[in-house]
């Protein structure tokens, strides 16, 4: 149990897939113009996540080594196409303003980087708290900036309004240079009060640093320190 | 006639309008991860327009004649994926073999685009925006142009910020993405055009 409850810690505080670790940054920044699309969002990821992580751990031993990337590509779409479908059937309107970025979760850097460095190299029970955590960690990221954006932006919580009439609500922070702008300001505070993240490191370098291509970039030579990294 | 302009809409909307980077956030890894020199991200950006052109054609084709007729239009995102992954790898052996200058120009940065999710979202916005064989690849080329335009805007903007004195807190992630909700500001003026 001990394993598990950190699993989930490390996914929510220690490697926070939004803040610290910088990863799955597309629909972080294009959903979260409201609490309600970012919970939708989150839940999505998750049940992917966890899913993949399971089934990726169960099949870890069958799967070739060469062709380990286009087997988990195969697996997390097709789970993708599940959530996608089952959106579609009951929960029409938040399919509707997700839009596109519900079959781009396939190219979510955080499912296939999870993908590569846990569930390739983990027995199923670990792997499945791995997704717990790590969805959670993402959900509750991108709903604090969806909860910063929307009610700044438009004066309201989850549809619901909650700023005093007289406040005349910023409209760019829920149009898209917004998303760019809350994200900074939240990692600049969370900078300035110390906390450590990796994103120095990953904006600074060639942006390979957990990133989901990295096995590749690597056979490129392009990741050559973080594979040394790897190896000491 | 018309046929032609409205080919000049697609293009101007993908590449400026509705930028793909700053308005509809896709490729937003790479745009931070890959945009430190200029030099790096134009070559990015080239690749990425080569990759994202014959990628719109292919998934149109593929849409039009095998997954439309047969019902199978909920299958399309395993099958972009699988096109795009298998296409790029196509693409680095042919360039290996036949230009070697333009694959050591392009080439590292192949791998890396088979996860950029640009690419996948132009492929499955053309389905959705009910565009045909040419307006997919045209829609395909713009948005590429967008995507080269912003990251190698931003890798200039970075490369004077390296020079300059900031404030401990705002190094790093936060001064890159207040520059980019700049330059997306800079191109809401574009909306006006649509």
């Amino acid at each position: 149990m001990n394993t598990s409850m950190e699993r989930i810690y490390n996914g929510i505080v220690k490697e926070n897939p939004v803040f610290i670790m910088m990863l799955g940054m597309c629909p972080c920044l294009a959903v979260t113009t409201s609490v309600t699309n970012a919970i939708g969002m989150g839940v999505s990821t998750t049940a992917v996540l966890v899913a993949s992580n399971v089934v990726i751990s169960l099949v870890r031993k069958i799967i070739p080594d060469e062709v380990r990337l286009p087997a988990e590509i195969v697996i997390v779409a097709s789970l993708v196409t599940v959530v996608q479908l089952i959106m579609q059937a009951y929960f029409v309107e938040l399919n509707e303003s997700l839009g596109v970025y519900i079959p781009l979760i396939v190219v979510n850097c955080i499912i296939l980087g999870r993908a590569e460095a846990y569930a390739m190299k983990n027995e199923v029970l670990p792997s499945l708290f791995d997704g717990i955590g790590m969805g959670l960690g993402f959900t509750i990221g991108i709903t604090i900036l969806a909860f910063f954006r929307e009610l700044l932006g438009a004066g309201t919580v989850a549809g619901f309004q909650v700023m005093p009439s007289f406040y005349k609500p910023i409209d760019m922070l829920v149009k898209a240079p917004g998303a760019f702008l809350v994200l900074g300001v939240i990692i600049m505070v969370m900078n300035a009060w110390g906390i450590s993240s990796r994103q120095a490191e990953l904006v600074s370098g060639d942006g390979c640093v957990g990133c989901a291509a990295e096995g590749n970039c690597a056979a490129a030579g392009k990741c050559d320190k973080k594979e040394e990294e790897a190896k000491a | 006639m018309s046929g032609d302009t409205s080919l000049i809409v697609i293009i101007v909307t993908a590449a400026l309008v509705n930028n793909v980077v700053l308005s509809q956030f896709l490729g937003i890894c790479s745009f931070l991860g890959v945009s430190s020199q200029v030099k790096t991200s134009a070559s990015l950006g080239g690749a990425v327009i080569f990759v994202m052109t014959i990628a719109s054609a292919v998934a149109n084709l593929l849409y039009t004649f095998v997954l439309s007729p047969l019902g199978l239009d909920y299958l399309q995102t395993i099958v972009f994926i699988l096109v795009i992954a298998a296409l790029v790898q196509i693409v680095e052996m042919f360039l290996k073999k036949t230009s070697p200058g333009l694959y050591q120009a392009l080439g590292i940065f192949l791998p890396l685009i088979t996860t950029n999710c640009a690419v996948l979202g132009v492929a499955l916005n053309n389905v959705t925006d009910g565009y045909n064989f040419i307006e997919s690849v045209v829609s395909g080329f713009g948005t590429a142009l967008g995507y080269t335009l912003a990251i190698v805007l931003l890798a200039g903007i970075r490369e004077n910020i390296d020079e300059s004195d900031l404030p401990a807190p705002v190094k790093g992630a936060p001064i890159v993405l207040f520059c980019a909700a700049l330059m997306g500001i800079a191109f809401f003026g574009f909306s006006s055009l649509s």
